[in-house]
């Protein structure tokens, strides 16, 4: 997985055009976040080759989350041509309901 | 043929990881199922100041922590899967969960309780844009910034308190005139120079376009809207038990809480209730620990009784 943060947002994310990106924003405090790690790292090699990975670190990157309109942990998201097309707020973040949002992309 | 478990715990909070440690000290075959984190609600404190012997050391998740591994060492096992339903129909009873069924002689159900949510309007619209329920998940993103928080019980006043850590400026919004949590809660708060207070007051909308600008609230006496410039509400107005798959097996109140006698029995022979899901006057660690202690101690004596 890709470690995202201010100066390779724009390359990895914004012009990445090949396929759909998945961000998992975590944070250093987010107990759920650091529980789900492992099984996000199981899907990201199960789905690797249709959509790339990436990890955003709020705890760190507080500014770029929030330009991402992201203000709550764990958030899960999928951006298409640089643009976030979907998003699960944290209510609805489990492996499960991640594993479908996958899916739904690849 | 399947394994059966003499004890499945659904649910790894205090409840359930107390129920794991006295099962499999009684040598009971335990498996204790969890869907996402373990320390339920504690993983999610960050100060336990009510835990006999805890105060910032340790913290909820250390406690939680501590916990697991102590049950571990006595020989619980931990599952991760989403349980769907039971069926009690029979001797051996089956725990159906979504990547596996298990079979076993008796169950306690330890799921617990989630926030609820305040009713405001546009409140889950903006969850993880401003409305949150977790302030050590989201304390970090409002560093600096004004935030409102919902509530008058203990839970309000120990998330405002903390949140005081990283905030400009936070106002407590509560429905009545005085606090219902505890003085020595109280007592910080009204010392406390970041926290301004609005009494006798209910949030009534979210004002913003993709992130959280503002709250409306409403005064009940006088009816006059005010708008509050936040960008972060946090909600803590109470608990909602997680027993919507046990309706019509298990016995509950009106609100979803599972309704028990003072040895954790249900109204099903070998299926017992310990923690925040139970119907109880208060609900925290220490009583949520007692209760998976009970119930574990009555499972073994139904399994010796009825097995043995």
């Amino acid at each position: 997985m890709i470690e995202l943060n201010k100066e390779n947002f724009e390359e990895e994310v914004v012009k990445c055009s090949e396929k759909p990106v998945f961000i998992d924003f975590w944070g250093d405090k987010c107990e759920v976040c650091i529980e789900m790690m492992p099984d996000i790292h199981k899907l990201s090699e199960k789905y690797d080759d249709k959509i790339k990975f990436c990890s955003l670190n709020t705890s760190q990157n507080r500014r770029l989350a929030i330009s991402q309109k992201v203000l709550g942990l764990p958030t899960m998201a999928i951006y298409k041509d640089g643009e976030k097309v979907e998003q699960l707020t944290p209510d609805k973040v489990s492996v499960s309901s991640i594993e479908d949002l996958i899916k739904k992309y690849y | 043929m399947a394994e059966i478990f003499d004890v499945i715990i659904i649910g790894g909070g205090p409840a359930g990881l107390s129920a794991g440690l006295y099962g499999s000290r009684s040598r009971l075959n335990t498996l204790l199922i969890e869907k996402s984190k373990y320390g339920g609600q504690t993983a999610t404190t960050n100060e336990l100041d009510n835990y006999p012997g805890s105060m910032e050391n340790p913290t909820g998740p250390e406690l939680s922590e501590r916990m697991r591994k102590q049950a571990d060492e006595f020989g619980t096992k931990f599952t991760r899967d989403d349980v769907l339903g039971i069926d009690v129909s029979g001797d051996i009873k089956i725990v159906k969960c979504k990547n596996k069924e298990y079979h076993t002689r008796t169950i306690i159900i330890a799921q617990g309780a989630e926030p609820n949510m305040a009713g405001f309007k546009k409140e889950g619209d903006f969850r993880g844009r401003g409305v949150s329920y977790c302030a050590t998940c989201d304390a970090d993103f409002f560093t600096d910034l004004d935030v409102a928080v919902i509530g008058g019980g203990d839970s309000a006043l120990t998330e405002a308190i903390y949140l005081t850590k990283f905030v400009n400026k936070l106002t407590i919004i509560h429905r009545r005139d005085s606090f219902r949590g505890v003085k020595s809660l109280q007592e910080k708060v009204f010392k406390n120079p970041k926290i301004d207070i609005i009494w006798d007051s209910v949030p009534a909308e979210i004002v913003g376009d993709e992130i959280v600008e503002g709250l409306k609230v409403k005064n009940k006496v006088t009816g006059e809207e005010t708008l509050l410039d936040v960008n972060g509400v946090f909600v803590f107005v109470g608990l909602n038990p997680t027993s919507d798959i046990y309706k019509g097996i298990i016995k509950m109140d009106e609100r979803g809480y599972i309704l028990t006698d003072t040895e954790m029995n249900t109204n099903i022979p070998g299926v017992f209730a310990a923690g925040d899901i139970r119907q109880k006057s208060l609900r925290q660690v220490i009583t949520a620990a007692a209760d998976g202690a009970i119930a574990a101690t009555s499972a073994e004596k139904y399994i010796a009784d009825k097995f043995e």
